[in-house]
């Protein structure tokens, strides 16, 4: 198990009043999300539990486009990661930022 | 006028007919028969096909006695089944002419390495049957077959694949063919291969093994390729209007063949790609066909289960009288060289020029037919729409009339593959591979040159439109992701890239990554595809849950 997290500045927040929202599931190959709004609007931070060791530089630079793409102002997202690869990792990183957005009303 | 060739077939012919009763003989005496039909030396085509195994008589030649029958040069597509390889371990063969071995692909390397293997060269389907007429030519042919009757008629069924080119050169140049059958009739169903060409027929106790290599299970496709699928539908295949193409069998073109029916008929493209195929009959394709998306479908060979389902759309498929599949791998990778606009396929390895490789250091899998389907025909000479459209893209400055066209060959993957393995290298693992056992030529599946787009989920590289070195290598870099390849990308030439189109991201296309769902998916599993075939389908135990 490895454990890496990442705060960046965010231009601005995400939309919506949903506060917490969870995608994925946690298997082999795949991932689970939590996503909480709990940060101030212009932080984020994205913390991952891996149970593939090594690949620190890989989840910087998917988390780092993340951030640029979809800027999740205010948003903690933390990871429980068996293995996936980096095109599910975004993938699910936008759909966590789409479910907390989309559902609030 | 020397008849020697003549004169020791004969000879071997009289050897096997003392164990023979006319054509006849009993399956304990397979051995025997290979033994007094054999000479050292020979060059021996054991029919391992991409399907379908003389197995019965690949058995019966690792059985033989070693010092009687040795040395044999085998020329085969498919090295598949273990006996394939027991005979190098045993002296019995010596040298390996071949085009796949799926499922041998670590053995062989490992024999390769050891030295057990003299090998001639790993060719395409084509080349192979090719080199039988011309320098590779089998003195002693052990094919397979459904039925025969006395004469030596046979029945091949659906799964024909390579027999009438093997016994074609082994048969009119003074070789001898020896076939083995499910069982023996009084009248086959159909004549595949007329009994003059066949001089022994064994019965088999058990049906000969068929692989099922074509069926790819609705429920593993993942989002990302599904993702892949719909860039390479509104991408490559709606912008060139490809009509007429081929699919490799990985599941990136499965997710395509089951998004037809519904991202494709969505963009209002039924009628105006995908309608002419070189292609066997992949039980993905079937809502597409159901769906009335499909003209017609010739094939390199059949897939298990699926019989019943080609009968009942022998409008679609090649089909003989007795209305089961007439396949043909000769004519199917004819077909797709030269009368398909477009192969897509996947790899294990692309490199920084788009030379791409399925050889890993420790898996020599060999090619099969995708070096034919992935290479442009520089024969080919009647036009279509899409081939002029990528010749223009290609090269702008010739005049029209001059100009060749090009044959569409694209690669399609996620950047990562199995175990996160990645798709994009700095240099093919097939060059240390030659340089280790002293090749001439690295195992290389697709050239650069062939190569015109790569599609992953970061998007689609058109490598026709680059100038140079430089912008092919950012072109494949901008859509490699987060390999070291994708990280090493420069980000303003991939913009400048983009803005020229050579690079489309799915933004690009008006693709959301958010809508790549699985319930786009025209089946989501193979019970789906079986309701879809009416029942008809019959799909291997290993594939059913229910």
């Amino acid at each position: 198990m490895e454990t890496l997290s990442y705060r960046h500045a965010t231009a601005r927040r995400a939309s919506g009043t949903k506060n917490i929202a969870l995608v994925g599931v946690v298997a082999s190959c795949n991932l689970e999300v939590l996503v909480e709004r709990v940060l101030p609007d212009t932080e984020c931070e994205v913390a991952i539990s891996t149970a593939a060791e090594g690949f620190g530089k890989v989840w910087e630079a998917v988390v780092a486009d993340f951030v640029e793409r979809r800027s999740p102002g205010g948003l903690r997202l933390s990871i429980n990661d068996g293995g996936a690869r980096p095109d599910t990792v975004s993938l699910r990183l936008a759909q966590a930022v789409r479910t907390i957005e989309e559902d609030a009303s | 006028m020397s008849q020697s060739a003549r004169i020791a077939r004969d000879a071997r012919i009289e050897a096997g007919s003392r164990l023979a009763t006319g054509k006849i003989v009993d399956a304990i005496n397979a051995t025997a028969l290979l033994e007094a039909v054999l000479r050292p030396g020979d060059r021996v085509c054991l029919e391992g096909d991409n399907q379908k195994q003389a197995d019965l008589l690949a058995r019966a030649l690792a059985a033989v006695d070693v010092a009687r029958v040795h040395d044999l040069h085998m020329v085969q597509s498919g090295v598949v089944l273990p006996e394939h390889l027991d005979i190098f371990e045993s002296g019995v063969a010596k040298r390996l002419d071949y085009a796949y071995s799926g499922p041998q692909s670590a053995r062989i390397a490992k024999m390769l390495f050891g030295g057990r293997i003299e090998l001639g060269a790993v060719h395409t389907y084509l080349e192979l049957f090719a080199r039988y007429f011309i320098d590779l030519t089998p003195e002693v042919a052990l094919i397979v077959a459904v039925s025969a009757d006395r004469d030596g008629n046979l029945y091949t069924g659906p799964n024909t694949e390579d027999t009438p080119a093997v016994v074609e050169a082994t048969a009119f140049k003074d070789g001898v063919v020896i076939a083995q059958v499910n069982e023996i009739v009084d009248k086959v169903p159909r004549v595949d291969i007329p009994g003059d060409r066949v001089h022994f027929v064994v019965k088999a106790d058990t049906p000969f093994y068929v692989e099922p290599l074509f069926t790819r299970d609705p429920a593993a496709i993942t989002e990302t390729q599904i993702l892949t699928a719909m860039l390479a539908i509104k991408g490559i295949y709606a912008p060139y209007g490809v009509k007429r193409l081929n699919h490799g069998i990985g599941f990136n073109t499965a997710a395509i063949e089951l998004l037809l029916p519904t991202f494709g008929e969505k963009l209002g493209l039924k009628g105006k790609i995908a309608t002419r195929w070189a292609l066997n009959p992949h039980p993905t394709l079937i809502p597409a066909i159901e769906s009335g998306w499909v003209e017609q479908i010739h094939s390199f060979g059949s897939e298990v289960g699926m019989d019943d389902y080609i009968r009942a759309r022998s409008d679609i498929y090649f089909t003989g009288h007795d209305g089961s599949l007439r396949s043909n791998r000769a004519f199917s990778q004819t077909a797709g060289l030269y009368a398909c606009d477009m192969f897509i396929g996947s790899t294990l390895q692309i490199d920084l020029d788009g030379n791409s490789s399925t050889v890993t250091t420790s898996r020599i899998a060999g090619f099969g037919g995708a070096p034919n389907m992935g290479s442009d025909a520089r024969g080919r000479r009647h036009p279509s729409a899409p081939w002029l459209k990528a010749g223009e893209e290609a090269d702008p400055d010739t005049s029209k009339l001059m100009r060749r066209g090009r044959k569409l060959v694209v690669q399609i993957g996620e950047t990562f593959g199995d175990r996160n393995v990645p798709m994009f290298v700095e240099q093919l693992d097939a060059i240390e591979l030659a340089e280790k056992l002293k090749l001439d030529l690295a195992p290389v599946m697709v050239y650069a040159d062939d190569v015109t787009h790569i599609v992953t989920e970061e998007g689609i590289a058109n490598l026709l439109l680059c100038r140079t070195r430089a912008e092919r290598e950012h072109a494949i870099r901008g859509i490699a992701g987060y390999t070291e390849i994708g990280r090493g990308r420069d980000k303003k030439l991939v913009e400048q890239l983009r803005a020229r189109r050579v690079i489309q991201r799915p933004e690009d296309l008006g693709i959301d990554p958010l809508d790549a769902d699985r319930r786009l998916l025209a089946a989501s599993s193979i019970k789906d595809l079986v309701h879809w075939s009416g029942g008809l389908y019959a799909p291997p135990s290993r594939f059913r849950n229910w």
